[in-house]
C-alpha cells in the first residue's frame, strides 16, 4: 500500500482497525479525542462496535467486559484519563485478558497542561494502579505507532493481559507518512480455554470464570508467580530496542525513548559534524527495559559517562541507573513544561560533559 | 413418581457463605430458576459485585466475571456491545450499585444497554460489616452510623427504582421484594419479564429487590423479616415503575 | 538538505490545510515529510501555527525553532516569527491583511495581496490557495502540478469547487513569477 500522510491519533485509530480490533470505548480527553472522531466515522463501515463511555473508570471496564468476552478491544486516553483507568487495567492484568492501551501523554501532575510529555513513563512500566502487575509498553514516532499498535493486540494475546502504547501529545497531533504493513496483522488466539464467551459458542460445558479475587492466600500467591512468569517471559522474548551511533568510540551516551529520542538524534548528527562522536541507546520497549543493551553501551571503553535525557523530571534515568550499575555517572536532563528540549540545548549540555 | 424438586441447572452444586437468614439465596435461586426456564444457560454471562456477592459466580453455573466495586453495568456493557447474542446479567447489592456505581448504573440504564440488573437492596452494607449505605433508613444505625442514621447531615436514602425510571430511554424498571412467598413468586416473575426483555433485545432493565440483613441488622431472621416490612416497604414501595413502550 | 516552513496565521485562515498539502506534495516527490501543529487553547480564536519539515533523510527533531521560510497570513503572525526565520529564506506577508511589511534585509520578502486575487479568481475563499500557490512558485519546493494534483485530491468529495481553486492557484503562481 502506497504511504499516507497522517496525523498520529488518526493513523493509530486505522492501526487497529488493520490489525483486527474492531471494539474501540473510549471517553474524549486532549491531545488524542481525533482517535475517537476517527473510529466513529471508520468502525461502522468495518462492521465494529465505537462508544463513548460515561468516564475513563467506566471505560476501562467496558475494555475489561469485552476482553474478558474474548473480543479484541482498545481505548486510548491522555494522562488523567489513564490515571483513572489504572484500577481497571489493574483488574485486566490480575484476571490475564488481552487489551490495548493507548497513552498520548500530556504534562502533569494534576491537569498539567496538553503539550507532549513523558511523565507517565513510571506509572506505565511500574504499574500505575494497586498491586504487582507490569505492562508491556512500547513508545515512538508515527509510523513506529502504527507498527506498535498493530504488534500490541498479537502480544496482549500472546501474553493475556494489557499492552499499553506510550506516546505523547506530539506523536499523536503531528503528520507524518505512513503505511501500514499488510504482515503485522495477525488473527485472533483461541480464547476458548478461558473467555466468558458463551458455553455454547465454544461447545463446552465446562464454564470459564474471569475474576481478579483470590481470598485463598496460596491462589494469590499463585495467581502473582503465574504473572511474574510472564513478566519474565518478556523480559527474555520482547525487548526492542534502538542503538544509534553505537559503532564509533563515542564519550558520551545518551538514552532517551519517544519522541525525545528523534531529538537527540539530531543533537547527535550535529556533534558528529564537530568532530564530537555521542552515542544513543533508545529503548522502543520501557518495560521490559533493554538491561544489558544499555549496561553493555554504557561500559563501552571509550564511554565516560552516561545521560539520560527525557520530557519529565526524571524517571527513565532511575532504569538506566540501574543498568549501569554504578560502572559510569549517568547524568539527567529533562523539560517537562510541554516545549520539547531542542537539539542546541542538548548540544550545549554534552559538551559541558565532554 | 417423578422428581418433585431439584437444583436448577444453572446453579452449581456449592454451599453458600451467606448467613442464616439473608436472602441472597432465595434470589440466586430464581435467577436459575429463570435462565434455566429460557434456556439460555449456554449463552449467559453473569457478572458479580463486590460486596456479599462477590462469590456469586462460585454458585451459578455458567460463564461469569467479577468486577471492580460499583463497575459491574460497565463490564456488562463492555460485553453486550461486543457480543449482542450473549445474555447479560450483573447482580449488584446497594452499595455497589446506589453508592460508588451510582454513575454505571444511570448511564448504562440511559444508553439504553440491553442487559439485566439484579439489584439487592438491603439498606446495609454487608460485607464490609454493617456500615451505612446510601439506602439505609433515617435513625437506621449502621457501625458508621451508630447513632442512626442522621439525614441533616447524610440526606435521604435513594430510591433507585424511582431515579432511575425518570430517565427518558424506555426501559424496565421494578422494585420488588423476598419477604413473603407470593413476594417471592411476584418477583420471579419479573425477573423472568427482565430477561425476556434482553432475550427480545428489547430495553434494559433492573429489578430491585428488597432484601434482609439479619446478621448486620442485629435482628433474628423472623424479626428481620418483619422490619423490613414494617420499614422498608412503606419507604420503597413495591411494583412496576417503568415499562418499555 | 532540510527545509522547514512556519504557515501562521488566524484559525480558519486555510494555515493548518496549506501546510498539509505543501507536505502531501513533497511526500509524493519522495521527501521525508513531518506536518507539526500547535493544538490546544491556542487554536480557538488566536494566532495558529504549524510547522512543515521537507528532508532529503530521515527527520530528527521536528520542534523548530528557526524555520527557512514563514507564510504569514497575518500582522501578529508576521511580528511574533519573521525575527527566527533563517536569513536567505523567504518571507511571505499576506499583502491583503498586513500592511506595513518587515524591517529585515537579509530575507527574501514575497508579498502579495491574496485576498483581492482571490475574489479576482471567483471568491475570497479560495485566498489559502493563492497564497499556497505563489509560495510554492517562489520557493521551488514542490513540482506545482504535482500540488494541483494534491488540491485535486483534498476537495475530491467537493468538486464544484475545483475549478475555483485552480484559478486562484494560477494566478498565484502568476503573481509570484511576476514581482
Amino acid at each position: 500500500m502506497a504511504k499516507v500522510l497522517m496525523k498520529g491519533n488518526e493513523a493509530i485509530a486505522e492501526a487497529a482497525i488493520r490489525a483486527g480490533c474492531l471494539n474501540y470505548f473510549a471517553y474524549p480527553i486532549t491531545p488524542q479525542s481525533e482517535v475517537a472522531e476517527y473510529l466513529v466515522k471508520r468502525l461502522p463501515e468495518e462492521g465494529g462496535v465505537f462508544l463513548q463511555g460515561e468516564s475513563e473508570v467506566a471505560v476501562g471496564y467496558m475494555i475489561f467486559g469485552a476482553a474478558g468476552a474474548g473480543e479484541r478491544v482498545m481505548t486510548t486516553s491522555s494522562s488523567p484519563g489513564i490515571s483513572l483507568m489504572s484500577e481497571a487495567i489493574s483488574y485486566i492484568a490480575a484476571a490475564q485478558c488481552p487489551a490495548v492501551f493507548v497513552n498520548i501523554v500530556r504534562g502533569g501532575p494534576g491537569l498539567g497542561g496538553i503539550l507532549p510529555s513523558q511523565g507517565d513513563y513510571f506509572q506505565a512500566t511500574k504499574g500505575g494502579g494497586h498491586g504487582d502487575y507490569h505492562l508491556l509498553v512500547a513508545p515512538d514516532g508515527v509510523q513506529e505507532a502504527v507498527e506498535m499498535t498493530m504488534q500490541a493486540f498479537t502480544l496482549a494475546e500472546k501474553y493475556r493481559g494489557p499492552v499499553m502504547i506510550l506516546g505523547d501529545g506530539l506523536i499523536g497531533q503531528m503528520m507524518e507518512p505512513v503505511e501500514f504493513p499488510d504482515n503485522l496483522k495477525t488473527e485472533p488466539s483461541n480464547k476458548d480455554d478461558w473467555a466468558t464467551n458463551g458455553m455454547d459458542t465454544r461447545k463446552s460445558k465446562k464454564r470459564n470464570l474471569v475474576k481478579s479475587l483470590f481470598l485463598d492466600p496460596t491462589e494469590l500467591n499463585n495467581n502473582n508467580l503465574a504473572l511474574k512468569a510472564k513478566y519474565d517471559q518478556m523480559k527474555r522474548e520482547e525487548i526492542q530496542f534502538e542503538a544509534y551511533n553505537t559503532d564509533g568510540d563515542y564519550k558520551v551516551l545518551i538514552t532517551s525513548f519517544g519522541t525525545m529520542s528523534r531529538v537527540c538524534r539530531t543533537a547527535i548528527d550535529l556533534l558528529k559534524e564537530e568532530g564530537i562522536e555521542v552515542a544513543m541507546l533508545r529503548p522502543k520497549t520501557v518495560f521490559p527495559f533493554p538491561e544489558q543493551a544499555v549496561f553493555d553501551a554504557a561500559t563501552k571503553k571509550s564511554c565516560k559517562s552516561v545521560i539520560s535525557i527525557e520530557m519529565n523530571m526524571g524517571q527513565m534515568v532511575e532504569d538506566v541507573e540501574r543498568c549501569v550499575k554504578g560502572q559510569r555517572p549517568v547524568e539527567f536532563y529533562g523539560e517537562c513544561g510541554g516545549d520539547i528540549p531542542s537539539p542546541e540545548k542538548i548540544i550545549e549540555i554534552i559538551k559541558k560533559m565532554i | 413418581m417423578g422428581k418433585a424438586f431439584s437444583k436448577p441447572q444453572a446453579l452449581s452444586d456449592t454451599m453458600t457463605h451467606y448467613c442464616p437468614g439473608c436472602t441472597h439465596g432465595i434470589v440466586h435461586r430464581l435467577v436459575a430458576e429463570v435462565i434455566d426456564e429460557l434456556g439460555i444457560r449456554g449463552k449467559t454471562v453473569g457478572i458479580a459485585p463486590v460486596g456479599c456477592a462477590v462469590l456469586a459466580y462460585n454458585y451459578f453455573n455458567f460463564d461469569f466475571q467479577e468486577a471492580a466495586h460499583g463497575r459491574a453495568p460497565a463490564m456488562a456493557t463492555g460485553i453486550k456491545r461486543v457480543r449482542p447474542d450473549l445474555m447479560v446479567f450483573t447482580y449488584q447489592g446497594d452499595g455497589d450499585l446506589a453508592s460508588i456505581g451510582l454513575a454505571e448504573i444511570i448511564h448504562a440504564a440511559n444508553r439504553g444497554e440491553k442487559f439485566t440488573t439484579i439489584f439487592i437492596n438491603n439498606a446495609i452494607y454487608g460485607m464490609t460489616g454493617g456500615q451505612m449505605a446510601p439506602t439505609t433508613m433515617p435513625g437506621q444505625r449502621a457501625s458508621t452510623a451508630p447513632m442512626g442514621r442522621d439525614t441533616d447531615l447524610t440526606g435521604m436514602p435513594i430510591r433507585m427504582a424511582n431515579l432511575l425510571s425518570q430517565l427518558v430511554t424506555p426501559s424496565y424498571i421494578t422494585r420488588q421484594a423476598v419477604l413473603k412467598p407470593q413476594q417471592v413468586n411476584k418477583t420471579k416473575k419479573a425477573i423472568k419479564k427482565a430477561f425476556e426483555y434482553q432475550v427480545e433485545g428489547k430495553c434494559f432493565s433492573l429489578v430491585e429487590v428488597i432484601s434482609t440483613c439479619p446478621t448486620n441488622w442485629g435482628l433474628t431472621p423472623l424479626d428481620s423479616l418483619k422490619w423490613a416490612e414494617e420499614t422498608l416497604l412503606p419507604y420503597y414501595e413495591l411494583g412496576d415503575y417503568k415499562i418499555p413502550e | 538538505m532540510q527545509t522547514e516552513i512556519k504557515f501562521a496565521g488566524f484559525g480558519g485562515q486555510g494555515i493548518l490545510l496549506s501546510a498539509k498539502l505543501l507536505a502531501y506534495a513533497a511526500m509524493k516527490q519522495g521527501s521525508f515529510v513531518a506536518w507539526v501543529p500547535s493544538y490546544g487553547p491556542e487554536m480557538r480564536g488566536g494566532t495558529a501555527y504549524c510547522t512543515v519539515v521537507i528532508s532529503d533523510k530521515l527527520i530528527g527533531s521536528p520542534i523548530i525553532k528557526n524555520p527557512t521560510h514563514l507564510v504569514a497570513m497575518n500582522r501578529p503572525s508576521l511580528e511574533k516569527f519573521v525575527d527566527d526565520v533563517k536569513p536567505g529564506g523567504i518571507v511571505f506577508i499576506n499583502k491583503s491583511l498586513i500592511p506595513g511589511g518587515s524591517d529585515r534585509t537579509d530575507i527574501i520578502k514575497l508579498e502579495v495581496p491574496i485576498n483581492e486575487i482571490a475574489i479576482k479568481a471567483g471568491s475570497v475563499r479560495a485566498a489559502n490557495i493563492v497564497a499556497l500557490a505563489s509560495f510554492a512558485a517562489k520557493s521551488k519546493l514542490v513540482d506545482l502540478d504535482l500540488l494541483k494534483d494534491c488540491i485535486k485530491g483534498e476537495f475530491a468529495a467537493k468538486a464544484k469547487i475545483i475549478p475555483l481553486n485552480m484559478k486562484a492557484f494560477d494566478e498565484g503562481v502568476n503573481f509570484a513569477n511576476n514581482n
